[in-house]
């Protein structure tokens, strides 16, 4: 289901796993930016800890330790490499959670943005089923924050009630002040001029956002690279997010290069 | 396999002593042990409803949900009660179609089940959501008027759409068969009940016609109902088959194995309901071994026939050969606690009970056809467990998120507290109306005689098939 332009921006990301260090500074950004409840340590341990954004750590050991009979946890640790893989919501084109909603409480707008309407959201759940990524978190208890933070929330950004299922927004507020901004000063949005708080507060730019329509901005130029994949692609989610491959200095056609 | 047991006395005097018998909870008193059993029902549902209400207040944070394990207890015993209400159709209407002659004491306490489980299983969705007020703006009465739509495409609202159907089509069935039966109440009461009675009775006098009405009605309800009972349990499965990132849910054969499994712990909940019941009201002469004979040899049939659909989603599922199908397979079977729970679900539903049905003894038997009924249902619960838990702990491929489930405190007294509330409402009814059709046991007892011209022995009444 390739989306058709209609003359709108396609929000896109581009997350580049090569540069990726792991630092988790776009976790950070995003709760600050978008009201996330804090994660202490008994909501970690009944884990219902949210982060719209997640930095997945995998471990990955040399080719020969994934072949029978070897095992992955005997390879020796100088060997064995972190991974990490920064997981938001993917923003399908085809997203499997929208269809299951029975109340449209999530949709897919003409911005190619996967929205979730908070106030018609009534918990069903069904949505955090059928989403391959786990991108999406539930409400379980009234959120709240310490008296010192109060004045911390953002006032662009609705406060979740209990009960309501939230995910990434690609920062919807951001896009919509800058796209104000912009019709008053009679001009188009510049590629680069907004971006989510993950995208910011990134140090090392490995996550580009952008729109994927103008052929001129870096998301789409990114997106083309020999490099590009998309997350769960044989589930054909035609997820909106390209990430790039890890580029292996040291990988040859003996250690496992296809 | 008509058994032509007849009871004693003439015509009439068999008539006044069904009246007598099975009246005794309306017109006279009952024994004590059927107030003991409403209170410890009514207890439990109070334990649950208190659970309910404690949930509803906290949050769902209160139960032992997480992520990415989003469904478990509620949905299990949603599933759960959905499956027994399919008891009501598979034995009155499928049986009262086919004419088998030793539904008749076995008809109403199906269809009783079937409307207190569905209304049972109604409330767990609502509370599943956590907030049962938003719910209703989901289900009932849908704002229209906002130009807001809800979403067709959604199996949670083929799920209202079909269960609701049920429930009216349930009702209207038991009501239609009732008439007769509460007219008879009417006539043996007095005072404020008489006119209860008389309300409900809608001025049945027992004319031809009335009862050439009431036959037919009875007749087109069985045959309209029967689409629904594949349509129920089908669209339930569909909450899960339409999942298309879940290992272990999205199988195209969900929806005939789920239909046949709740025929499966259906059947074995009314022969459960029946012998409580015969048990409470000293039925001995109305639900006799032959009826238990001829549920036990059903409940084989049955029995064998899931399991046949059990090992095709088995086999279907390895035969993918996929990792994630594989690996959701062997965390099912071998790892704990699932490995128990998978042993218990399949010894208790399958391999304890069926072989003792094939045996007439046991089948006879009342105290033994409790013990096989209630371990299918204990295994038919574990079943639904075992289908919703593991795969949304190992939802697949995304390692990093995988998670266990623990249910808590609540959700347990809730899931017990659903049996309290579903077995205090059946008690109740049964104290209110007759819960064994008077008029179809009479009819029963009309077609067992037998006269005598000359030599021979013939049935007094030739009924035309």
């Amino acid at each position: 289901m390739a989306k058709q332009d209609n003359g709108r921006a396609k929000w896109s990301m581009v997350v580049d796993s090569d540069r990726c260090t792991g630092c988790q500074a776009c976790v950070v950004a995003c709760q600050a930016e978008n009201n996330i409840p804090l994660n202490e340590e008994d909501i970690f341990k009944q884990r219902r800890a949210m982060s719209w954004i997640r930095i997945e750590r995998y471990w990955e050991v040399p080719f020969e330790y994934t072949q029978h009979p070897k095992k992955p946890e005997d390879a020796p640790f100088d060997q064995v490499k972190a991974r990490f893989l920064p997981i938001l919501c993917q923003h399908c084109e085809n997203a499997p959670c929208e269809p299951v909603c029975p109340v449209f409480a999530t949709y897919h707008n003409d911005e190619g943005l996967n929205v979730q309407v908070y106030n018609r959201c009534i918990g069903t759940r069904f949505c955090a089923n059928n989403d391959p990524y786990n991108v999406r978190f539930f409400n379980y208890w009234e959120p709240g924050w310490p008296e010192t933070l109060r004045n911390q929330l953002n006032p662009d950004v609705t406060v979740r009630s209990r009960g309501v299922m939230e995910k990434c927004t690609f920062c919807v507020q951001r896009i919509r002040r800058t796209e104000r901004t912009a019709r008053k000063e009679g001009r188009e949005v510049a590629d680069g001029e907004h971006a989510p708080a993950c995208v910011q507060a990134c140090p090392t730019d490995a996550l580009v956002f952008g729109d994927i329509n103008n052929p001129d901005s870096r998301v789409s130029k990114l997106s083309k690279d020999a490099r590009s994949y998309r997350l769960l692609e044989d589930q054909g989610t035609e997820p909106n997010i390209h990430y790039l491959m890890k580029v292996d200095p040291f990988l040859t056609e003996e250690n496992g290069h296809e | 396999m008509q058994e032509r047991v007849a009871m004693g006395g003439n015509l009439q005097e068999v008539e006044q002593k069904v009246n007598r018998d099975l009246l005794i909870s309306v017109t006279g008193s009952v024994p004590k042990r059927f107030w003991v059993a409403v209170a410890l029902m009514a207890f439990l549902a109070a334990a649950g409803f208190g659970a309910a209400g404690y949930v509803v207040a906290q949050g769902l944070g209160a139960t032992g949900l997480n992520r990415p394990i989003m469904w478990a207890f509620f949905i299990t015993n949603f599933v759960f009660w959905i499956g027994i209400s399919h008891a009501g159709v598979m034995l009155s209407a499928i049986l009262r179609l086919a004419q088998a002659e030793w539904r008749r004491p076995a008809t109403r306490a199906a269809e009783i089940v079937t409307i207190f489980s569905l209304v049972n299983a109604m409330l767990f969705p609502i509370i599943h959501t956590g907030r049962p007020w938003r719910t209703l703006y989901w289900a009932f009465p849908y704002d229209f008027g906002r130009g807001i739509w809800p979403n067709v495409r959604s199996p949670l609202i083929w799920d209202p759409s079909a269960i609701i159907t049920y429930l009216t089509s349930s009702v209207l069935f038991v009501y239609v068969a009732l008439i007769p039966d509460i007219a008879v109440a009417r006539d043996r009461t007095t005072g404020i009940r008489h006119q209860f009675y008389s309300v409900l009775a809608l001025g049945w006098r027992g004319y031809p016609r009335q009862w050439r009405l009431q036959i037919i009605a009875g007749f087109l309800l069985s045959a309209l109902i029967l689409p629904i009972f594949v349509s129920v349990h089908s669209i339930v499965s569909w909450d899960f088959a339409v999942n298309q990132s879940v290992e272990g849910w999205h199988s195209t054969i969900f929806a005939p194995y789920f239909v046949i499994g709740a025929v499966h712990s259906g059947v074995s909940a009314v022969v459960t309901v029946m012998i409580i019941l015969r048990f409470l009201f000293k039925w001995e002469d109305y639900i006799r071994p032959e009826h238990m004979d001829a549920l036990g040899r059903l409940l084989i049939v049955v029995a064998i026939t899931w399991f046949y659909f059990f090992a095709m989603e088995v086999t279907f599922g390895l035969f993918t050969l996929e990792n994630a199908e594989l690996g959701l397979r062997s965390m099912q079977f071998f790892e704990t606690p699932y490995s128990t729970l998978f042993l218990v679900f399949i010894i208790a539903a399958f391999f304890f009970p069926v072989p003792m049905w094939m045996f007439k003894n046991v089948r006879r038997s009342f105290f033994w056809m409790t013990i096989t009924t209630i371990s299918v249902n204990i295994g038919m619960w574990l079943e639904r467990f075992l289908i919703i838990i593991p795969g949304l702990a190992r939802k697949q491929p995304l390692s990093f998120s995988w998670s266990t489930y623990a249910p808590s405190v609540p959700e347990i007294l809730m899931v017990v507290g659903s049996f309290g509330f579903v077995g205090m409402s059946i008690l109740l009814f049964a104290k209110v109306f007759p819960l064994i059709p008077i008029y179809d046991v009479k009819e029963g007892e009309i077609l067992r005689r037998e006269m005598k011209i000359g030599k021979v022995t013939i049935p007094a009444v030739i009924r035309e098939e």
